[in-house]
Order: structure tokens, then C-alpha cells, then sequence
């Protein structure tokens, strides 16, 4: 029993957040006269946050360096919009090259950040702060204040496409998209087994593992969220290409944050740069690599959403690295750096995506869904704090800011 | 004496889960200096923030009785207006801000909320004169020493016009002559001003210089309070008293097997990373046995710190000149990865700023210095971390249900072990430690000395950097002497004393005045 209260307790930020997902999307499933999760509008959902994921993934690891934000990327995916359409649309390039390219240019821009940033020790906030008016400035340099439009159809496959959309079945009088069923099936068998696997494993090793009754709990709850969620999309087109690349990324830097030496140091420098360093730890090339992947991934977000809108355009972008770094925060990384989780992202990021789309088929205004967003922002940020003044963390930190200051 | 000044009556405080005082009672008379001393954890520094309103009226049970005045304070601003100020461990200058903007910080000399600047700069000369602190209004806090800076405190608290002030552990970080200034200057108070002091100190020796009378908290009780000159003040009774049993060595004995040099440098200088002409390590030669610990003493600024960390890796300091052996092999150390890797560890004298990752668990602090120990190819073994973090916190007692607890969690003691238990866990030869006891109490620092023992019985060597004499003269087979970036003196530990260690310290910086 106390085992399953200490699982509870350590990953209750985790829960409460999901907690708080569940009340939003229960909320607006009722207000909207169940419209939110009709099999359509949940595809949608996924269109529209594919980006706003991707970008906060790369945010999370600039915050966790220590609570240092990215400004630009907003800039920056649109101007690898910008030269995806112009070396596409334009030059008539092949697809797969230009987006190599743009990958490229987007590493190019990684790098410049965050040689000032992690080198020469320019706050994050100035030099982001000048890429994104350096950025944003070359992009309409290069449309020359245009609309880029419209991307052939193999490029727009990347984005906006299904998978295999035609395999459809009749099951019990709905047509249902058979390959997302069944991966939808796949991904929640193989989830249940590696997590038996692992529990057996260690259980063999001797090392501590959760009750048979919490495991099979969790795995039921989790299997059934993900079959439920495929079931949807199967009714509408099958699975988005766009959600197979956010899939990629979520594992990748799910495995990196958690299973990873370099990302085990990556929290380390942002919980005490110090202390990290005299450990041995190379701080200045990790500072720098977390820009640099901020730069890479903002330009897989830029090809994303050009594909999304169908056009590259001047003002693509404007104001995306407010929503990337307040799905950080809302999925409680520390605005301090060397706390956070890729899956408390990910739900920071629904969370603001369903509150968007919610309110957008409720009919609100956008100024007033502008206004509950922030509120929504400053909420969450102030239970992380007040969660961490129990803990007695928060007060410590800043006082040994000052002292570190009167020491050096 | 005087009439009672301070009564706080039944003084019961709550966190949750912990009841960190129980009926505490404590009297302090006009005039005096009242001692309080206690392990880490005993309630010290509770009962001084229940005194002085951070913990608000309501929040505790009890009565405080100040000048006969029933208080009931709700903030540190009530308990400053009625004359009691508290000086914390860890100061709270700000460091870009003058001495006098600090000093009247919060207490401005302004009216209707203008600013009156020539009348803050005369009456700050005027305070750091009777603190002795001689420094122009106008310097930058950042740009004094730590000594001086707890003067600035001092006469901060004197600018309130204070009649009770409480300093936490004040002399933790300053070295001994500083240290002497500061309790001067409380005895000074008291004699000419009629100050009333209650000193927070784990330094033994100083309580029997200056105090009047010494309480003693463990675990939240008041065991009993000693009065000078009726009571015999002697450091075994205090001891017995802190720690409820009788201490009949403060360090454990150990057999000594010195085996071969494991570390040796030659000429070894080192400059400022700023001031390019600055030596902060002058042709400094030594050399540590396996099986042996050596000593360092010398006053703060002395260079040790400096030295320490310039061998490790070259983590301070450019243009660093001279040879290091490590086993008789002449090597270079570019980086501090390569020095954790050639078998050296060095343990921070600053264990939250330097140290540990404080918002992070002890099994993530202990394991961080040597990832290589549970990752293959750059994946983490986190099954196996546990296992070993536990093994750690076994070796060396700390005291913590789950090695999942945060460090920001645990007692400076408990933190101080898991800052030497990440660098056990990293496997060195040769273990650098600088003030491996700074902050912690009297039980704690047995079981570090306990710790160190065990280190170079299995063949390691130790380098120990403190600022406590006889913590180095109960420790040490061989002490070094630094003074102004110098090595002065090499002594052996059965023949040195602290008279002989100040001696050679002295001495040396009367030469360099009279050269």
C-alpha cells in the first residue's frame, strides 16, 4: 500500500496536470455539445498543435540549461518556411533535398545562437531576442514581403497527409481506417509489454518495482487512452503523418531527458552550473548543443507548418515561442532550469491546444481566448512555485544567488 | 546583572510531521551574552525565527516576553522595531549595492520617500567606525571579503538602534583573527553600549572566550543552561549536553600505513583569473602519501582553496606552471573530466553553491561526478544508480528514508555526506577536501573524521584544507602552512600546535610588511 502511495506522490505533478487535462477536455466536451471529440475535429487537434510540440520540446531543453528561453523560434520558422517555399515553390527543387537544407539552415542558425549564448556568455534572452528581429528580417528579405504558395502535393504528404487512407473497413455499420486500428493496438501491446518486461527484470534483479495491481492499473489506463484515441482517428482518415514525426521525437527526447548520460547532465546544469562544471561535467557544449537542437527542431516546426498553411508567408510564425514557452511552463518545467519532463511538455502543450480549440468552437473572440490563455499561464506557473515553497527549495535558491554574487 | 530582557515561555513549534521545538524556555538578562548551542537540526535557528517573526504569532505556541512587553510579532519588521535584529548564516547584503545603501536598506534615511544621500553616507562612516570596519561609504558590497561584510551586518543592525542582536553562527565562515574581531566586538558592545547578544555557534572555543551563559537545545528541548563562573564551562560538558552522551575523543584514532607518494606538484604557481599579474599560488611544492592525511592551514585568501582546485583539473586560475605526479608519473590535467578520471576528487568548501544540485535527489548528486560508473555507451543504468546510491548511503549513514529525497531536504549534515558520498562513489586516489566540516555539528564532524579514516585506511590520501586548528592538528599526519599564496612551513602533526601554525603565519606577514 505504500508502495502505490509513494508512486502516487512522486508523480503527482505529473498527475495533476493530466488530472487537469481530463477536466479541461471533460469541460469542453460538454460545452461544445460533444463537437470536440468528434473524429474529425480530433485530427484536427493534432494538425494544430503538431508544431506547437515540436518547438516546445526544443524549449524544454534551453529552459532546463536554466531557465533560459528562446525568443527567435517563432523567426525562425519563418524563414525556413520562407526558404522552403522559395526553393521548392521557386527553384522547383527536389522535396527531399530542400527539406535536408532547411534542416540544415535551421542547425546554421542553432549554431550562431548558441555560440553567443553558451561561448561568450550573452544572456539567452538578448541574443534570441536580436534573432528574432535578425530572423524575421531576412525572411522578408527573402519573400520580399510575399506569399509563397502552393507546395506540390508530395511535400504538403509530410505534414497534412494520412497513412495509408484508403485501407478502410465496415466495422459494426462505421467505416474504420484498419491500419490505425491496429497500430493504435500494436503500440498499446508493445507499451504493456516492455513495462512487464522491465518490472520482471528488475523485480529478478532485486531491485524495488511497483505492485502487480498498480502496474496492471496503470497499463490499463494508459492501453486504453491510446486504443481509445486511434479508434477516433481510424474513424476519421487513419493517423496523420505529422503525428508519426511527433511520435519520433517524443521517444527520442523522452529517452534522451530520462535514459542518457548528456541528459542527465543536462538537468545537472541547469540545477547548479557549478556544481555541474566541478563535476566534470563540459557545461559550455551542452549549452550550446541545447540551442543548437532548438535550432534543428524549430525548422522541422517551420517545414511542419508551411506544409500546414500550404504557403510560405512573411508573418508565419509571429509569436510561436510564446506558446512553445508557456506549454514548458504549464507542463512544469522550472523557470529556475534543471526541472522538467518532455511528457509534462507534451501535456502542457495539449492543454493550451484544447483550450484553443475549445474555446475557437465555442465562438469566443480571440482577444478573450487571449485573456484566459494567460490567466491559464500564470495559474499554473504559480502552483509550481507555491508547490516548491513546501519544499522549502525556492527561498534557499535565491538567497544563494545573492551570496554568490558577494563572494565572486 | 541586569533585569530579563527576554523571556520566550513554552515555545512550541510545529512543521509538519516534526515538532522542531517543544517547550522551549529561554531567559537572557540585560547585558549579557547568551550562547545557544545545539547540533544541526536541534531547533537553533527555529526558536531565533520564531523570535524575530518569520514565523509568525500563531504559528507557534508559547509566550515571548521582550522588556517586559508581551510580543506577538507577524513580521521581521515588528520584531526590528522593538530592537531585536538577526544576523542570518548566510548573509543578506546585496552584493551590487554600497555599504550604505545596504546598511539602510529597508530603514532609508528619507523624507516623504526622498532619499537624504549626504545624510546616508555621514551616518554609515559613523556606524562602520564603531564596528571598526574601515571602508568608504560608497564600496561596492561584492568588492569586501566576507569578514568585513559581517561587520557591515553588524553595524547594519546597529543603524535600527538595536538592543538585542542574534548573530547565526557568525564565525562560521571567517578565518580565526576575524573571527576573534567579531566576538571582541561583542564583548566591546556589551560593556560600552549595553548590547545584549545571543551568539549561535558550534565553535566551542568561542563560547567559553565570550559567553555569559550557554543554553544547550537537543532535539527541540532546552537540556540545561550554563552560567559562567557558577557552572564549570568546559567543551566535554557542552558536548555531553548536545549530543547526550559522552564524547571521550571529538576525533576517532586510526592506524597509520603511509605507503608510496600518490600526489606530488613542483613549482607549482598559479594566477589570478582575472588580475593577470595576480599569483594566487606561488612556487608551491607538496607532495601526499598514500595512507597519509595532509593538512593545509592559513588564513582565508590565504591561496588553499586556489590551490586545491588548480590541481584538480585546472578548475581555477590561468597560466598554471609547474609539474604534478600522480604515482610518480609526471601528467597534465586539461580538463576536469580528465582529473575525475585520473583518480582525483575534489570536495567543495561550498557544498549548496559549488556542490550539490540542491533541487535535484541524492541518488542523481552522488552518481553525477562518474556517469560512466552506471551508463554503457552513454545510456543510464538506473536500476543499477539506485543500488548504488543506496550502497553510499549506507557507507556513510545518511540519514534519509529514500535516496529519492531531494538534497535541498536534508541537514547541512546529511548534505555534507552526500557531497563526500558522490565523490567515494567516483572512485579517486587522492581526495581533495576543502573545510569537509564547514556548518555541521559536533556528531556530524565525528563521522566525517570517521569517513576520512576509513578513505586512508583503504590506501587513498587525503588533502584536508580547514580553518579549524585543531581539526587539522587531531587529523593530520603532516600539516602545510600557506600564507599569501606561499607554502611557509611543513610540520608534522604530533609536533605542531595551534601557537606554532599562528606563529609561522605571523611571522611571515610581519616579513612581508617589513621587505
Amino acid at each position: 500500500m505504500n508502495k502505490v502511495k509513494r508512486l502516487f506522490k512522486g508523480n503527482l505533478k505529473q498527475y495533476s496536470l493530466l488530472i487537469a487535462l481530463v477536466a479541461i477536455i471533460a469541460f469542453f466536451q460538454i460545452v461544445t455539445g460533444g463537437l470536440l471529440l468528434k473524429p474529425m475535429n480530433v485530427s484536427n487537434i493534432v494538425f494544430q498543435n503538431a508544431y506547437v510540440v515540436i518547438l516546445a520540446i526544443g524549449m524544454l531543453m534551453c529552459i532546463l540549461t536554466g531557465g533560459n528561453i528562446d525568443l527567435s523560434v517563432g523567426s525562425v520558422v519563418a524563414l525556413v518556411s520562407a526558404a522552403a517555399g522559395q526553393m521548392i515553390i521557386v527553384w522547383k527543387w527536389d522535396v527531399y533535398f530542400s527539406i535536408g537544407i532547411c534542416l540544415i539552415l535551421g542547425i546554421m542558425v542553432g549554431i550562431w545562437q548558441g555560440f553567443w549564448i553558451a561561448y561568450v556568455r550573452i544572456p539567452a534572452f538578448i541574443v534570441t531576442l536580436s534573432g528574432q528581429l535578425v530572423f524575421r528580417g531576412a525572411t522578408l528579405l527573402l519573400l520580399n514581403g510575399m506569399t509563397l504558395a502552393p507546395f506540390p502535393s508530395n511535400y504538403l504528404m509530410f505534414s497534412t497527409g494520412f497513412i495509408a487512407k484508403a485501407a478502410r473497413v465496415n466495422f459494426m455499420g462505421t467505416e474504420l481506417n484498419i491500419v490505425c486500428l491496429i497500430t493504435g493496438v500494436a503500440i498499446a501491446l508493445i507499451f504493456c509489454v516492455v513495462q512487464v518486461i522491465s518490472n520482471n527484470s528488475r523485480k529478478r534483479k532485486g531491485y524495488e518495482t511497483v505492485t502487480p495491481l498498480a502496474l496492471a492499473l496503470k497499463l490499463l489506463v494508459i492501453s486504453a487512452a491510446l486504443i481509445w484515441f486511434f479508434t477516433l482517428l481510424a474513424q476519421y482518415q487513419g493517423i496523420p503523418t505529422v503525428l508519426v514525426i511527433l511520435g519520433a521525437l517524443l521517444i527520442v527526447y523522452t529517452f534522451f531527458t530520462t535514459k542518457t548520460v548528456a541528459g542527465r547532465h543536462l538537468y545537472a546544469l541547469g540545477g547548479n552550473e557549478k556544481a555541474a562544471r566541478l563535476s566534470g561535467v563540459k557545461t559550455n557544449r551542452l549549452f550550446f548543443l541545447a540551442y543548437v537542437n532548438m535550432g534543428f527542431l524549430a525548422a522541422v516546426a517551420g517545414m511542419v507548418f508551411a506544409a500546414r498553411l500550404n504557403s510560405a508567408s512573411p508573418v508565419t510564425g509571429t509569436s510561436f515561442e510564446l506558446d512553445a514557452i508557456g506549454a514548458c511552463f504549464i507542463g512544469g518545467a522550472s523557470a529556475y532550469g534543471g526541472v522538467g519532463t518532455v511528457g509534462g511538455t507534451l501535456i502542457g502543450a495539449l492543454i493550451m491546444g484544447m483550450l484553443n480549440n475549445g474555446m475557437s468552437i465555442m465562438g469566443l473572440s480571440s482577444n478573450l481566448q487571449q485573456v484566459v490563455k494567460g490567466l491559464v499561464l500564470l495559474g499554473a506557473v504559480a502552483m509550481d512555485v507555491i508547490s516548491k515553497m513546501n519544499l522549502d527549495l525556492l527561498p534557499k535558491r535565491k538567497k544563494a544567488v545573492v551570496l554568490e554574487g558577494a563572494k565572486s | 546583572m541586569g533585569n530579563t530582557l527576554l523571556k520566550m515561555q513554552n515555545i512550541t513549534k510545529e512543521f509538519p510531521g516534526v515538532k522542531a521545538l517543544d517547550q522551549v524556555n529561554i531567559e537572557v538578562e540585560e547585558g549579557e551574552i547568551h550562547a545557544i548551542c545545539g547540533e544541526n537540526g536541534a531547533g537553533k535557528s527555529t526558536l531565533m525565527n520564531v523570535l524575530s517573526g518569520i514565523y509568525p504569532y500563531g504559528s507557534y505556541s508559547g509566550d515571548i516576553i521582550f522588556n517586559g512587553k508581551e510580543c506577538r510579532f507577524h513580521t521581521i519588521k515588528e520584531s526590528e522595531h522593538q530592537g531585536i535584529a538577526i544576523i542570518h548564516q548566510e548573509l543578506a547584503l546585496v552584493p551590487y549595492l554600497s555599504l550604505a545603501e545596504n546598511m539602510f536598506l529597508g530603514n532609508e534615511q528619507a523624507t516623504s520617500g526622498v532619499i537624504n544621500w549626504d545624510l546616508t553616507y555621514q551616518k554609515c562612516a559613523e556606524y562602520m567606525k564603531m564596528v571598526g570596519l574601515h571602508e568608504n561609504p560608497h564600496t561596492l558590497v561584492k568588492d569586501i571579503g566576507m569578514g568585513k561584510q559581517q561587520l557591515a551586518e553588524i553595524a547594519k543592525a546597529l543603524a535600527k538602534s538595536v538592543k538585542l542582536l542574534i548573530l547565526d553562527e557568525p564565525t562560521s565562515s571567517l578565518n580565526e583573527s576575524d573571527a576573534k574581531n567579531l566576538l571582541d566586538l561583542l564583548l566591546e558592545f556589551k560593556k560600552n553600549r549595553g548590547i545584549t547578544s545571543i551568539l549561535i555557534s558550534h565553535k566551542l572555543n568561542e563560547l567559553a572566550y565570550c559567553a555569559d551563559k550557554i543554553t544547550i537545545i537537543r532535539d527541540g528541548h532546552t537540556i540545561e543552561t550554563l552560567v559562567k563562573g557558577k557552572d564549570e564551562i568546559s567543551e566535554a560538558r557542552i558536548i555531553k549536553g548536545m549530543v547526550g552522551r559522552e564524547m571521550t575523543s571529538r576525533f576517532p584514532p586510526r592506524e597509520h600505513h603511509i605507503g608510496d607518494v600518490a600526489l606530488e606538484i613542483k613549482d607549482w604557481t598559479v594566477y589570478h583569473p582575472l588580475y593577470a599579474d595576480r599569483k594566487v599560488v606561488n612556487n608551491a611544492s607538496i607532495n601526499i602519501h598514500r595512507g597519509e592525511v595532509v593538512g593545509v592551514a592559513g588564513l582565508i585568501g590565504a591561496g588553499r582553496t586556489e590551490l586545491a582546485m588548480s590541481i584538480f583539473g585546472k578548475a581555477y586560475g590561468t597560466h598554471i606552471s609547474g609539474e604534478l605526479y600522480l604515482d610518480g608519473k609526471l601528467v597534465e590535467l586539461h580538463s576536469i573530466a580528465q582529473a575525475i578520471t585520473d583518480g582525483l576528487a575534489y570536495v567543495t568548501e561550498d557544498r549548496k553553491g559549488n556542490g550539490l544540485i540542491v533541487p535535484d535527489s541524492i541518488k542523481h548528486n552522488i552518481t553525477l561526478a562518474r556517469t560512466v560508473f552506471i551508463s554503457k555507451n552513454g545510456i543510464l543504468d538506473k536500476d543499477l544508480e539506485l543500488h548504488k546510491a543506496k550502497e553510499i548511503r549506507e557507507k556513510l549513514n545518511v540519514k534519509t528514508p529514500s535516496v529519492e529525497q531531494l538534497v535541498g531536504n536534508l541537514s547541512g549534515g546529511n548534505q555534507q555526506k552526500v557531497l563526500i558520498g558522490k565523490w567515494i562513489f567516483a572512485q579517486p586516489n587522492v581526495l581533495l577536501l576543502d573545510e569537509p566540516t564547514r556548518g555541521i555539528d559536533v556528531g556530524a564532524k565525528y563521522e566525517i573524521y570517521q569517513i576520512i579514516n576509513n578513505l586512508v585506511a583503504q590506501g587513498k590520501a587525503v588533502l584536508m584544507i580547514s580553518s579549524e586548528l585543531p581539526e587539522l592538528l587531531g587529523m593530520c599526519d603532516r600539516i602545510y602552512v600557506m600564507n599569501e599564496s606561499r607554502i611557509i612551513a611543513e610540520l608534522d602533526g604530533n609536533d605542531a600546535s595551534q601557537e606554532s601554525i599562528m606563529g609561522y603565519i605571523m611571522q611571515d606577514s610581519k616579513g612581508e610588511i617589513g621587505a
